[in-house]
């Protein structure tokens, strides 16, 4: 690591520290805490929306899987824009109009029960925690590469500084951290793009002809099928990446930080031009590593092909550059783990403590004790498990966090938006069936079997997709839809409340 | 009469408006039980009716169109090879439907902010009949 290396880290060390710090002085009330008060502008959300999205997944993952898949990569990128048409369309503003702070606020504006509650808080924290532990495995074997620290230090220095914003800045300090990652990251990945467009003469046609041959797929590289030549689970976790975004709580947690439903449709518009750009560019990131940097030195450097991006900085840029993406990279774990942690708090303390044990008579005293002690409790549980599943393989927990969300998650929230005739036993099943199937089917996927030991299990897995959206959506679905069959009448005044505040944000 | 002056004056912040008044029990308009508005009054009304149709006739089919459109680019290069054809010099179709998609998402987005503002306004229009009592 050398002077100017180090100088990017302790800059946005410093930077994040010093944005807590002025949070610090106004984090004084749960609502500051949870949703800086709901006092964000449209673009401000939209950019931290940007941030807390941009996980090293996509920056440091997609730009790896293009590098050595080539087509087959850009597929997560196309997820993930589209996605936002989903939460635009059928989600962002009905939730902001319902809910305070959580998912859970939501579903019980309409079914005010203790069950239903702890239901979506439940499912909130298993896709908080399966999201930490990839975040936080891939940032400690990351930081490890880029730093050459060991990877307990890494995941420790990743912790602490989590745990430091939210605990002293809330979602003020959590904001600014994500709005400062997303304007670093977009400022390196335009960077970088440019150079290498400029490497292939500013010649986008020329510069298809040359990937025809720089990589050992051949043609193929530039085609479907690379990597991904089961149908079924390519579209099993397409469907996932489209459906889960809109049910993964510290996403759905940024709509309450803005004043209305207004709002949180403009920023999200901000956030779909961002994060659009952000992905169209990732195909110059892939492609210029497969050219620049090669897929063995990539593989070399790290198997999944994490390091591409930072390599490929190298090629272009020699230290400065690679350092820069490398402090940009060490941002955005920062902004999405420190979003993670706002978001299993809030499911905690809110949701759990508040609203179930204390039956929501607590004073804003103990709303901010109990949100910063779940803060500090859910950092500490994620950095010790991270710390014992450094061997894993985490890829399949982010697409398992996305495939709960979407299975667990989204058919709640829709059918209580939309079904005048949903009810709480239907809301119950709906959220229990998707998270249990979801889970199961992944613990019976070739994620953890594999017949030559390669994985967890040996052995045959019972079932053959390893993203089991395609089953465990529907399911989620039908597990409501069957539960509202079985349970009681839906009460039909409370579903004019809801339709009409979700609707028209009448309060 | 003093409630539609007051909504007069007031009708830059219609929201904050009603919670402050029904809390102190001015407004005699409010559900004296709840403290709140009559939704099911409003739920019933004509005005909020057509406003909830003209919405899901907006969101629904283009929600359809997006999804459909989005699933088709992972079945056709799972099922076929169509898409392997070159549209532009080395660059297959496949590149082209994506970006396609890229761009549908852009235009979507903006589609949508402006019937969502259209939508605003007729919310508006229901705001205002509520602070002037009109669903009792």
């Amino acid at each position: 690591m050398n002077a100017i290396g180090l100088s990017f880290f302790v800059g946005i060390v410093g930077l994040t520290l010093f944005v807590t710090y002025i949070a610090s002085k106004r984090t004084n009330s749960a609502s500051e805490f949870y949703t800086a008060g709901g006092g964000l502008s449209g673009w401000q959300n939209g950019i931290a929306i940007a941030g807390d999205y941009l996980s090293a997944a996509s920056f440091l993952g997609i730009a790896g899987a293009i590098a050595l898949f080539g087509f087959d990569g850009f597929f997560y990128s196309i997820g993930y824009l589209v996605a936002y048409l989903v939460v635009l369309y059928i989600v962002a503003e009905p939730l902001r109009n319902l809910g305070k702070y959580t998912l859970a606020d939501m579903i019980t504006a309409r079914f005010d029960q203790k069950k239903i509650r702890a239901a979506a808080a439940i499912s909130t924290l298993t896709i908080v925690l399966f999201y930490m532990i990839a975040q936080l495995v891939g940032a400690g074997a990351l930081i490890q590469l880029l730093l050459g620290i060991d990877y307990w230090i890494a995941v420790l220095l990743v912790g602490v500084m989590m745990t430091i914003y939210v605990l002293w800045g809330g979602m003020a300090a959590t904001s600014w951290v994500q709005i400062i990652k997303a304007v670093l990251l977009m400022v390196g990945t335009v960077l970088i793009s440019i150079l290498v467009l400029w490497k292939f003469n500013f010649n986008i046609l020329g510069m298809f002809t040359e990937m025809k041959s720089v990589t050992a797929n051949g043609e193929a590289y530039l085609h479907p099928g690379v990597k991904y030549t089961n149908g079924l689970d390519t579209i099993s976790m397409m469907i996932a990446l489209v459906l889960g975004t809109a049910g993964l709580p510290h996403i759905l947690m940024r709509f309450f930080t803005v004043k209305d439903a207004k709002t949180a449709r403009s920023s999200v518009v901000y956030a779909t031009w961002i994060v659009g750009i952000f992905y169209v560019l990732t195909i110059f990131l892939g492609f210029g590593a497969a050219a620049f940097v090669g897929s063995d030195a990539i593989k070399a450097a790290n198997p999944a092909g994490n390091m591409a991006a930072p390599l490929l900085a190298q090629a272009l840029g020699g230290d400065i550059l690679m350092s820069f993406v490398s402090a940009v990279a060490f941002a955005t774990i920062l902004a999405v783990v420190a979003g993670l942690v706002l978001s299993g708090a809030s499911a905690f303390a809110h949701d759990l403590y508040g609203q179930i044990i204390k039956k929501g008579k607590v004073t804003e005293k103990e709303q901010m004790n109990a949100a910063r002690l779940a803060s500090v409790g859910v950092s500490v549980f994620s950095i010790l498990l991270a710390l014992g599943a450094q061997s894993m393989n985490v890829a399949f927990l982010v697409s398992l966090a996305f495939c709960i969300a979407a299975s667990a998650n989204l058919p709640v929230i829709i059918y209580t938006i939309y079904w005048k005739n949903f009810n709480t036993t239907g809301a119950l099943t709906a959220i229990i069936t998707g998270l249990v199937t979801a889970l199961v089917l992944v613990a019976l996927s070739p994620n953890l079997w594999a017949a030559d030991g390669s994985m967890a299990f040996t052995g045959e897995a019972l079932f053959p997709l390893t993203n089991p959206a395609l089953v465990s959506v529907p399911l989620g679905f039908l597990g409501g839809w069957i539960g509202t069959l079985v349970g009681a009448r839906a009460d039909q005044r409370k579903y004019a409340e809801v339709d009409v505040k979700a609707n028209i944000g009448l309060k | 009469m003093a409630n539609n002056i007051e909504s007069a004056f007031n009708t830059a912040k219609p929201l904050e408006k009603s919670k402050k008044l029904s809390k102190n029990g001015v407004n005699s308009t409010y559900n004296k039980a709840t403290g709140s508005p009559n939704y099911s009054a409003i739920a019933e009304s004509m005005e909020f009716k057509v406003l909830k149709k003209k919405k899901n006739k907006f969101i629904l089919p283009i929600t359809i169109f997006f999804l459909l459109s989005y699933i088709l680019l992972p079945i056709l290069t799972s099922y076929t090879t169509i898409l392997n054809n070159n549209a532009f010099g080395d660059i297959a179709w496949v590149w082209v439907y994506a970006l396609a998609l890229f761009v549908m998402t852009w235009v979507l987005c903006m589609i949508y902010v402006r019937r969502a503002n259209d939508f605003d306004k007729e919310a508006q229009k229901i705001f205002d009949k509520e602070e002037a009592g009109d669903y009792e």
